[in-house]
């Protein structure tokens, strides 16, 4: 269970004010909002990049507001999927777990396990430089997925992809957050996508959680 | 190439052809078999071998601290939101960025004196003179403490030289994108990590120009050396010194020859870094 509660994020003269929301355990939940709402700026305050000025997050129970990013077990893909230049595809997917202390072995079966999962395998020795956008978003849900998060956080992953590729990894993205049985809050724009993909959902608007509808009860809050 | 620039690339390619022309090979020859030549142009190389190492040892978490500083996901991340907080911030970060400039504006001969006083204090006389035992110890009896010995070459042109690198690792580090690293921090690496894993490979291209720059700047470093170190011949002579010598004692010829040996050098060293930077970009190239 994922629960932020009164949230208070400062940025400039932009703000998030009061935003409370909660995600039940392996819910995939998508959040919505025009350009300029906040989202991006909620999910990296969630992810521990960005100082928060008020409020609580909890991760299954454990208060995480303050916490370091690398103690939050939260994995993160951003928009443009930042991978790590100087680094093959395998050793991208094994990072997290490397500098989490996992032995060799465990790293190699993980790495195998996602890359047949993400239809990745082919591309594990090559770099960054030359993957396509698909491939690129593959490699980065491996990456954040590694080292099994509580909470995976994806910033319009499918954004910058073709129509083709975007259905393919929508069903993917379906596929693997059952599998791996993780928690996902996902921001995007397409409400296509965020249909096809989200149990529950919410809506950033002027710096507020303005409308939360729970697909499965139909219940409908204003926060 | 506007008109200015062809004439300064004509005004350089005459200067060498000048220098070429004045100086012969048999001056050349001569001035290599002298063995205090022999020892400046060793203790040249070694030198400014060490001081652009330690120059790069300052500038690589110098330059990226201060790249990282002035980044807005830093300010971010550090809570920095009021208008105030981010002035004060900005005026601290900007106050360090000026003080480690200072030696790049500096007249040369200022440094030296700089220098040559700070270890007048009591507090440069005891570093000197530990410098001095530990050399002892080590069986360098030779060299008796930093002023006026080899470690006041060394240090002299790492003043100045570190000042140039660090301002190269500083543009390298600000023209590498920092979300990887703050993804690798959401991935369980410490900010240490995310520097050494992620950041510091990509910035290779800049590792090498820092390199690069303070090694020839620490060549041609003249005024400090005079100041700091001395002109004693096959003990603190380096090139730069040699040049002036001849120079002093009326012998032109042999001042352009060493000045040669310095163009030679200079120019081997600018080829091997373009040779070794080959086929680098703008967003994780050399800079400067």
């Amino acid at each position: 269970m994922i629960s932020v509660q009164q949230l208070l994020v400062r940025q400039g003269d932009f703000e998030l004010s009061s935003i409370s929301f909660e995600i039940p355990q392996n819910a995939y939940a998508i959040l919505m909002g025009a350009t300029g709402s906040g989202k991006t700026t909620l999910l990296e305050s969630i992810c521990g990049l960005r100082a928060v000025s008020g409020g609580k997050i909890w991760i299954d129970g454990d208060d995480i507001t303050r916490a370091p990013p690398a103690q939050r077990q939260i994995g993160y893909v951003p928009q443009d999927s930042s991978l790590f230049p100087t680094m093959k595809v395998y050793r991208q997917i094994s990072f997290g777990m490397e500098v989490r202390g996992f032995s060799q072995a465990e790293r190699s079966q993980r790495v195998d396990e996602l890359a047949s999962s993400l239809d990745i395998t082919e591309i594990l020795d090559r770099y960054p430089r030359g993957l396509s956008g698909g491939e690129r978003q593959r490699v980065a849900l491996a990456r954040a997925l590694s080292f099994r998060p509580r909470l995976l956080c994806l910033d319009e992953p499918l954004s910058a992809l073709d129509d083709d590729t975007r259905s393919n990894l929508t069903k993917l993205l379906k596929k693997i957050q059952q599998s791996e049985s993780v928690t996902v809050l996902h921001i995007t724009h397409n409400v296509e996508e965020g249909n096809q993909l989200g149990t529950v959902h919410f809506r950033l608007e002027k710096g507020q959680v303005r409308a939360v509808v729970c697909e499965d009860s139909g219940d409908k809050n204003t926060a | 190439m506007s008109v200015f620039g062809v004439f300064y690339l004509a005004l350089i390619i005459a200067l060498l052809v000048a220098d070429f022309r004045f100086a012969n090979w048999s001056d050349m020859s001569s001035l290599l078999s002298d063995p205090r030549v022999q020892f400046s142009i060793w203790l040249s190389l070694i030198s400014c071998t060490i001081a652009a190492i330690l120059s790069l040892w300052v500038a690589i978490p110098t330059g990226f601290l201060l790249a990282r500083l002035g980044s807005e996901s830093m300010a971010q991340r550090r809570g920095l939101q009021s208008p105030g907080s981010r002035r004060l911030f900005n005026c601290v970060r900007y106050s360090i960025d000026t003080l480690l400039d200072i030696p790049i504006v500096l007249p040369p001969l200022v440094v030296g004196i700089s220098l040559l006083v700070l270890f007048q204090t009591p507090a440069g006389r005891w570093l000197d003179e530990r410098t001095g035992e530990l050399f002892a110890s080590l069986g360098y009896a030779g060299i008796r403490g930093i002023t006026y010995e080899i470690p006041a070459v060394i240090l002299a042109q790492f003043t100045v030289a570190a000042a140039f690198a660090i301002r190269t690792m500083r543009n390298t580090f600000e023209q590498i994108d920092d979300r990887p690293e703050r993804v690798a921090l959401t991935l369980g690496a410490s900010h240490y990590q995310a520097f050494s894993m992620v950041a510091l490979p990509q910035a290779w291209r800049g590792i090498v120009a820092a390199f690069t720059l303070a090694w020839a700047r620490s060549l041609g470093e003249f005024g400090p050396i005079l100041i700091f170190a001395g002109t004693a011949r096959m003990k603190t002579e380096v090139l730069s010194t040699t040049v002036y010598l001849n120079f002093q004692f009326g012998n032109l010829r042999g001042a352009v020859s060493a000045s040669l040996i310095l163009v030679t050098l200079a120019i081997v060293v600018l080829i091997l870094t373009r040779l070794l930077t080959l086929g680098g970009n703008s967003k994780n190239g050399v800079i400067v």
